[in-house]
């Protein structure tokens, strides 16, 4: 009793001092920040991209929507030109605004939707990983309406009939298949990093001969990962930097 | 007291079964919606809110314009306002419960709506808007039944319920500011992202909640004998007009710093609104309308001997209404999602169910609203009766 006291005291001081004001929430010196690395040039070629999506879609049983209006998706390929609109110009060549980029959710730093998920649906972990809690959520949308990257999608109907079966009628995967009504995203793999395993999009690049390193996902706040290396000695950029999110997931262009 | 809902003429019972019968048709499309998921509105994954939380939008400045009559009569003492005040807040009640069916109908797993009381997060500001809008509604409940109760009585209203009256007009200001907050503090959303946001929303409200109090006012007169009085409509309409042409201002001052900085971000939602962006023109006949409807009005509500003339005013009201409905309840939620975050331009248009929906949730808003008047009503006449 004492506990739930306390922890309602705790945050109504906190939504007395905070609220309206958008102060980030302090995050305390972690000792893990995962992240991940794109490199553009290596996810220029089709099969690598090709390998991303696909992995990620069978290891999470996502259904296969072709309407662009209810499509799900966690990681696709966008225009250079939307992904970074403030890093291009009328005298760029066509070729290099179209050029594709892999996107996902950035699992920011400081996450506009976790801020205003009215049921703490969604959330920051320790290590980074922004959560989603397909049991609590209520569908109101609102995370999607205040994410910066649209990396959101919403399941408009019941997804599981359109989820691609085998010819025995068998789901891609055991990820728990989601109802109508919730919201999802790209979950950095979290119950792949559970089991020591790599985010199935990492995996499944670097099997693509060529395509090794064109996905590389690590401990920011470990200077030995690979991460690490990659972003002290190549010059890298992030979404959107002047909205303050903090996105984790960096392009190496 | 409530027994008086039960007390009418044919008009009385007619009028409600119309209500019923839109309510109806919402259930129906609902049961469809409930059933098979919201992909039966025109909402997409770039267009994620639509109809239902623009309506929310729209209600919450009606439930918040009812200040614009409690304020002069209770702090001011107005004492022309007298008759106005129960109209006043009989609206306010069915706007704020429709505010939040709107939200209820708009969400995937509306089962699960209690958790937001479960598990609230301290900086979302749904859940404040939750917060202040059951409040209100609380509020406008026990106000209106004490002093409804009071005056059935013939006695003056209890000590307490003043201090709960001076809490209604900051608490009116708040809900409109909280939902406001709900957009303008967005990143994603430069089109929002706007501190006059706000302020245009209480602006609008105030033209838009009166104008439809006037009309209410000049409805009752006509079929009851209920007559709020010419010096208390003529005084609305004063509101009004204020109201209306600081609107104006609003949203000038906002195509001014919109439209000169030049900057694409800021541009691309007013042109998208008025000249169309990359041809798509979907809302550009709806905000020439009413821009029109605005034009018009204003210049109508100026004009003292058109203001002062009751039929004409009426007519004004109706364009008010018409003209900030379209304004908040249609372009200014689609227009936040365009261009969508990645640059793309997805129109939004709502659905068949949407509207039906949306017409059910009305039609239980205007059956608390006849219920509440019937009510008020009864109890004044049995008054001047006896």
């Amino acid at each position: 009793m004492n506990e739930n006291r306390r922890s309602f005291l705790k945050k109504a001081a906190g939504a007395a001092l905070g609220i309206g004001c958008g102060l980030p929430i302090r995050v305390d010196a972690s000792t893990t920040q995962l992240a991940m690395v794109v490199n553009k040039k290596k996810c220029l070629r089709q099969e690598v991209r090709q390998a991303c999506t696909q992995a990620c879609r069978r290891a999470h049983n996502l259904p296969d929507l072709s309407d662009s209006a209810h499509e799900v998706k966690w990681i696709w390929t966008e225009e250079y030109q939307n992904v970074f609109p403030d890093q291009t110009h009328s005298h760029d060549a066509q070729a290099t605004k179209e050029e594709p980029v892999l996107v996902m959710c950035n699992h920011c730093t400081n996450p506009p939707c976790v801020k205003v998920c009215p049921t703490q649906a969604t959330w920051r972990r320790e290590d980074g990983l922004v959560m989603m809690d397909m049991h609590r959520c209520i569908g109101c949308r609102y995370c999607m309406v205040a994410c910066p990257y649209g990396s959101r999608s919403f399941n408009w109907q019941d997804p599981r009939p359109h989820i691609p079966k085998d010819e025995n009628g068998r789901l891609p995967s055991d990820y728990p298949t989601r109802d109508k009504g919730v919201v999802e995203k790209c979950n950095f793999c979290a119950e792949r990093l559970r089991d020591g395993l790599q985010p199935a999009c990492v995996e499944a690049a670097n099997k693509v001969p060529g395509g090794e390193g064109a996905l590389t996902f690590g401990n920011l706040a470990d200077p030995n990962s690979e991460v690490s290396r990659i972003l002290k000695k190549e010059h890298t950029i992030i979404r959107r930097p002047s909205l303050g999110a903090g996105p984790n997931v960096y392009y190496i262009v | 007291m409530l027994e008086n809902a039960f007390r009418g003429g044919r008009k009385y019972w007619t009028l409600l079964g119309i209500w019923v019968l839109l309510i109806a048709i919402g259930l129906v499309a609902y049961s469809r919606q409930y059933s098979g998921g919201l992909h039966i509105t025109g909402m997409s994954r770039d267009v994620s809110w639509g109809l239902y939380i623009a309506q929310l939008t729209f209600l919450v400045g009606v439930a918040a314009s009812a200040v614009m009559v409690v304020l002069p009569y209770y702090l001011h003492n107005y004492k022309a306002f007298g008759r106005m005040v129960i109209l006043g807040e009989g609206l306010a009640v069915p706007a704020v419960l429709m505010c939040m069916l709107f939200v209820f109908v708009d969400l995937g797993q509306p089962t699960r709506v209690l958790n937001v009381i479960l598990h609230p997060n301290s900086t979302s500001l749904m859940c404040w808007d939750v917060l202040v809008l059951s409040g209100y509604l609380l509020l406008n409940l026990v106000i209106g039944a004490v002093t409804i109760e009071a005056e059935r009585k013939e006695c003056p209203p209890p000590k307490w319920v003043r201090p709960l009256i001076y809490l209604s007009i900051p608490w009116a200001v708040s809900i409109h500011t909280v939902t406001a907050f709900l957009y303008s503090g967005l990143a994603a959303r430069p089109f929002w992202m706007t501190a006059i946001l706000a302020p245009r929303f209480l602006a609008s409200a105030f033209a838009s909640g009166p104008a439809l109090l006037i009309l209410l006012a000049l409805i009752m007169r006509k079929f009851t004998r209920f007559d709020p009085g010419k010096e208390a409509i003529g005084k609305l309409a004063t509101i009004v007009t204020y109201a209306f042409v600081i609107n104006v201002f609003f949203v000038l001052v906002e195509l001014f710093t919109g439209l000169y900085s030049g900057m694409p971000h800021h541009m691309h939602p007013f042109e998208y609104l008025f000249v169309g962006l990359d041809g798509h023109t979907g809302l550009m006949a709806w905000m020439w309308t009413s821009e029109l409807l605005t034009i018009c009005c204003v210049v109508g509500l100026l004009i003292p001997k058109i203001r002062g003339n009751e039929s004409l005013l009426a007519v004004l009201c109706v364009g008010v209404v018409v003209a900030m409905w379209i304004e908040k309840g249609l372009a200014m939620i689609t227009t936040g999602f365009i261009p969508s975050p990645l640059g793309k331009v997805t129109e939004y248009a709502p659905t068949g169910y949407e509207v039906a929906i949306t017409i059910g949730v009305y039609g239980i808003g205007c059956f608390v609203l006849t219920v509440l008047y019937k009510v008020a009503l009864n109890i004044r006449e049995r008054l001047e009766t006896a």
